[in-house]
């Protein structure tokens, strides 16, 4: 008894501790207060350079895209976010009614295709999806130019890795959807469940890859990049389709700002300088090389050992369209058999 | 009153949310119905399996003379500190298609390994890493088996194999059920694995949901048919114990010291047993997180990773520890009165409170945002409210435990001390809780145990920059960074280690002594 009393006490000592060491972070003047769904492996060095640049605190609660989306949902009105920067444009498009219009000058250099039609959130990085493959086991020339012959029933080419549930390859369907029509885009899927090896996450598809285990998968282009930044000599590359294939489908990481928010011009600051400044932080930063969409911005030079952005228009979708009807989306993947 | 409100405050939010959305797409029986039968058969069969192997475990060490039994039991209830993602990625990494076993054998010609995958693979995992609960709790009963009766009945000529079934067995009946439910709901709210795994169960479902339709709606009617299905296990335990609770109100005694079991011909097996469950549940999932930490040797800087990490252990441990604590503090009253009374209402608190934790932890997170953010904003992003979804996750852990503490009190003592004119606040503090203490303690350390390796919820309530191992771990495997993901694990396990040795283990060792 003596035991678990001292037990308690010491637990409960502790415990006082822990709240007080909690509050006290509470007392700081205020921050810019940043949702982040982009890892903080990657943006975390970004950010600590904005603080330097502008002395704007940053308070950033970093975690998955979709799961921030929907933590702001039911915050509500009492949301203590100011920005929210996700890894897809799927979970600002789900959000539009939370977001403030930005200015006009922010949106301006931005391509079209990457933003908000009505300017309540723009992409600050893109990303093209690509078929990477096996380099030990196929060559670039045996890849077909559209995405729809993974669809065939003659496939040859082994095993394709596929992130069914993954935001990036439901958008990628919802696409193909509005650009090929449903028939084509359920016929595609059913064939394609046929030589396809299902993952939960575009990184472990590259590692499947570079171990073998399949010979190609559909991702995002950056993928490789990371891979290479850890393995310099893994047998990977990208094959890109033909550039208005639905398979050269470019999403992107965009940024918003809550009509709510508490900091308004910090929040204005930091996303000016997300599509200005820190534009040379994506294309410079080793393992990392997602297109920076401002190329009116200088520096960008790195980013050319990848196909010019430009060069690729991809297909005719709009963005902020994805968002509708993803369920009948997800019914079709799963119907295909995608989902087991 | 407080923990009823804690237990029904999940089903409170998913049935405002699932009405607020009208979200009729999400109750299409076409995918409701398997993801529910997977659901419930993994729940199952995982139970079924943590059975297999907890009892015949705990009746080796507890028992036989099998050797080193002491040492057994602590290296088979240690499982329990190695989160079941963490495992899963290790397995994979040692057994998966391309695995470390796959790279050993391609050279003698074995190309394709049987994959690891689905209900079946789920099943085989999730078994390794509950099964600790049914051997805690069954080997914790074990020792208060009077053994005496088991005496006079090998006295009577009854063979050793009939004295188990038919005496020990119904006495440690309510323990091992109450394992197999530990088990099976947690298998039930398992989102890791199962993703892992690639098995869809309801709760897949229901992150799929959030995760690739943005449909928390939908998320929240798979959530509430997840609840009705936990609602129906509890309620199949129940019937299972029905009249059993006055038999287990076993008098706390004096025992003479039981003569360990033989084992005869059964040796080699019995060893055989104990040493391969070890090595699949604990000695190959450390192995290769060792070794993913040993690759990063040279590659990245551990002494800056370790530097987050140790922080970030202690924030669990704080953190774990504080929801302890309170769920013990809203479990003494309720297992006071399942344990002593007939009453309806302190059993449909119990029961109840079993839901939030078979839910998802996004879900008890969401929830969570969503009535803090109303009527508690100060107490929004704060560790407060990060230890109140672990007390609404795993309070009837601490229920289990104080409850079955309390049914070893043997009501006389406690009349005893009252006939003495003690006044029952004496009797409480004096008698009752000492007595029930070492089932109290085991009710803590299994609320600490599953708190510190809590992620979902944790994620979504934490405060801004509030990291644990779980979190850091989450952060790297996101990236595919698992040697990276190693440290955090590798001190997530050290830690754990420590209240399972402490508090289930050395009494248990002790007692014997």
């Amino acid at each position: 008894m003596r035991h678990l009393a001292l037990l308690l006490t010491l637990l409960a000592t502790c415990t006082a501790a822990a709240i007080i060491a909690g509050c006290g972070g509470s007392a700081n003047s205020p921050t810019l207060v940043v949702y982040s769904g982009r890892e903080q492996d990657l943006v975390g060095p970004l950010f600590e350079q904005f603080t330097k640049d502008t002395g704007i605190q940053l308070d950033v609660r970093y975690g998955e895209s979709a799961e921030l989306a929907a933590t702001i949902r039911e915050e509500g009105d009492a949301s203590p976010a100011d920005v929210f920067y996700a890894q897809d444009a799927g979970s600002v498009g789900v959000l539009e009614d939370h977001f403030a219009v930005l200015p006009q000058s922010d949106l301006t250099p931005i391509p079209a295709r990457f933003r908000d039609p009505a300017g309540r959130w723009v992409g600050i990085t893109g990303r093209v999806r690509v078929l990477a493959y096996n380099t030990d086991h196929l060559r670039d020339a045996q890849l077909p130019a559209s995405v729809l012959a993974l669809g065939a029933a003659d496939w040859k080419l082994g095993d394709i890795g596929v992130a069914p549930t993954n935001a990036s390859f439901v958008g990628f369907v919802s696409a193909m959807r509005l650009t090929e029509g449903d028939a084509k885009t359920k016929l595609f899927l059913t064939g394609l469940a046929g030589h396809a090896k299902t993952y939960q996450k575009n990184a472990q598809i590259i590692d499947a890859i570079a171990t073998g285990e399949v010979d190609t998968g559909l991702v995002n282009h950056y993928y490789l990049y990371e891979k290479l930044a850890s393995d310099p000599t893994a047998p990977v590359a990208n094959h890109y389709f033909a550039p208005t294939d639905v398979g050269s489908f470019i999403n992107v990481a965009p940024i918003a700002i809550l009509k709510t928010a508490a900091h308004a011009d910090e929040a204005q600051t930091f996303v000016q300088y997300l599509l200005t400044k820190a534009q040379v932080y994506y294309a410079n930063t080793e393992g990392e090389r997602e297109y920076p969409l401002n190329e009116t911005q200088p520096g960008l030079e790195r980013v050319r050992d990848l196909p010019p952005l430009a060069d690729i228009p991809g297909p005719d979708v709009d963005l902020a369209d994805l968002g509708h009807d993803l369920e009948s989306t997800i019914a079709m993947i799963r119907d295909a058999g995608l989902i087991s | 009153m407080p923990a009823l409100v804690i237990a029904i405050a999940p089903l409170v939010y998913l049935a405002l949310r699932a009405i607020a959305g009208g979200a009729t797409d999400a109750l299409d029986p076409a995918t409701l119905v398997p993801a529910g039968v997977r659901s419930l058969a993994l729940a199952a069969l995982v139970a079924v399996g943590a059975v297999a192997i907890g009892v015949p475990f705990a009746v080796l060490t507890v028992r036989t003379a099998l050797p080193l039994r002491r040492l057994a039991l602590v290296l088979g209830a240690l499982p329990l500190v190695i989160p079941s993602y963490v495992g899963a990625l290790t397995l994979l990494g040692a057994l998966g298609p391309r695995g470390l076993l796959a790279q050993a054998l391609e050279p003698l010609g074995v190309y394709r390994l049987p994959e690891l995958d689905g209900l079946v693979g789920s099943t085989l995992v999730l078994i390794l890493f509950t099964y600790p609960y049914v051997l805690l709790l069954a080997a914790s009963a074990l020792r208060r088996v009077d053994p005496a009766l088991e005496q006079a009945a090998r006295g009577m000529g009854r063979s050793t194999l009939d004295t188990f079934l038919r005496i020990t067995l119904p006495q440690i009946r309510s323990a091992v059920i109450a394992g197999a439910l530990l088990a099976a709901l947690y298998a039930m709210s398992d989102f890791g694995v199962v993703s892992l795994l690639r098995c869809t169960t309801l709760t897949r479902e229901a992150f799929l949901r959030y995760d690739a339709l943005y449909d928390p709606a939908g998320a929240a009617t798979v959530g509430l048919v997840l609840a009705c299905l936990a609602l129906l296990v509890v309620g199949a335990e129940q019937w299972t114990l029905r009249g059993s609770s006055l038999a287990a109100r076993r008098r706390v005694r004096a025992r003479e010291d039981v003569v360990p079991l033989p084992l005869g011909t059964a040796r080699p097996i019995a060893i055989a047993f104990v040493l391969s469950i070890t090595f699949f549940a604990l000695v190959l999932p450390i192995a290769i997180l060792v070794w993913w930490a040993i690759s990063l040797v040279g590659r990245a800087d551990i002494v800056s990773q370790l530097g987050t990490a140790l922080p970030a252990t202690a924030n669990a441990v704080l953190v774990s520890a504080a929801a302890a604590i309170v769920c013990v503090v809203l479990a003494l009253p309720i297992a006071a009165l399942v344990a002593r009374s007939s009453g309806r209402l302190p059993r449909a608190i119990e029961s109840v409170s079993f839901v939030g934790y078979a839910l998802p932890g996004i879900v008890v997170g969401l929830g969570l945002v969503f009535f803090a953010t109303r009527s508690a904003p100060a107490l929004y992003q704060t560790v407060a409210l990060v230890v109140l979804a672990y007390t609404v996750r795993l309070l009837p852990q601490a229920i289990g435990g104080a409850r079955s503490g309390w049914e070893r009190v043997d009501p006389r003592f406690e009349q005893a001390a009252r006939g003495m004119g003690r006044s029952p606040l004496h009797v409480l503090t004096r008698v009752t809780l000492p007595l029930a203490a070492p089932g109290v303690l085991t009710g803590a350390a299994l609320v600490f145990l599953t708190a510190v390796k809590e992620l979902p919820a944790t994620l979504l309530l934490r405060p801004n920059g509030f990291n644990t191992p779980a979190t850091l771990i989450w952060q790297k495997t996101s990236v595919a960074e698992y040697a990276s993901a190693a440290i955090p694990a590798l001190l997530l396990i050290t830690i754990s280690a420590v209240p399972v040795y402490l508090l289930l283990i050395r009494p248990e060792a002790r007692s014997r002594s």
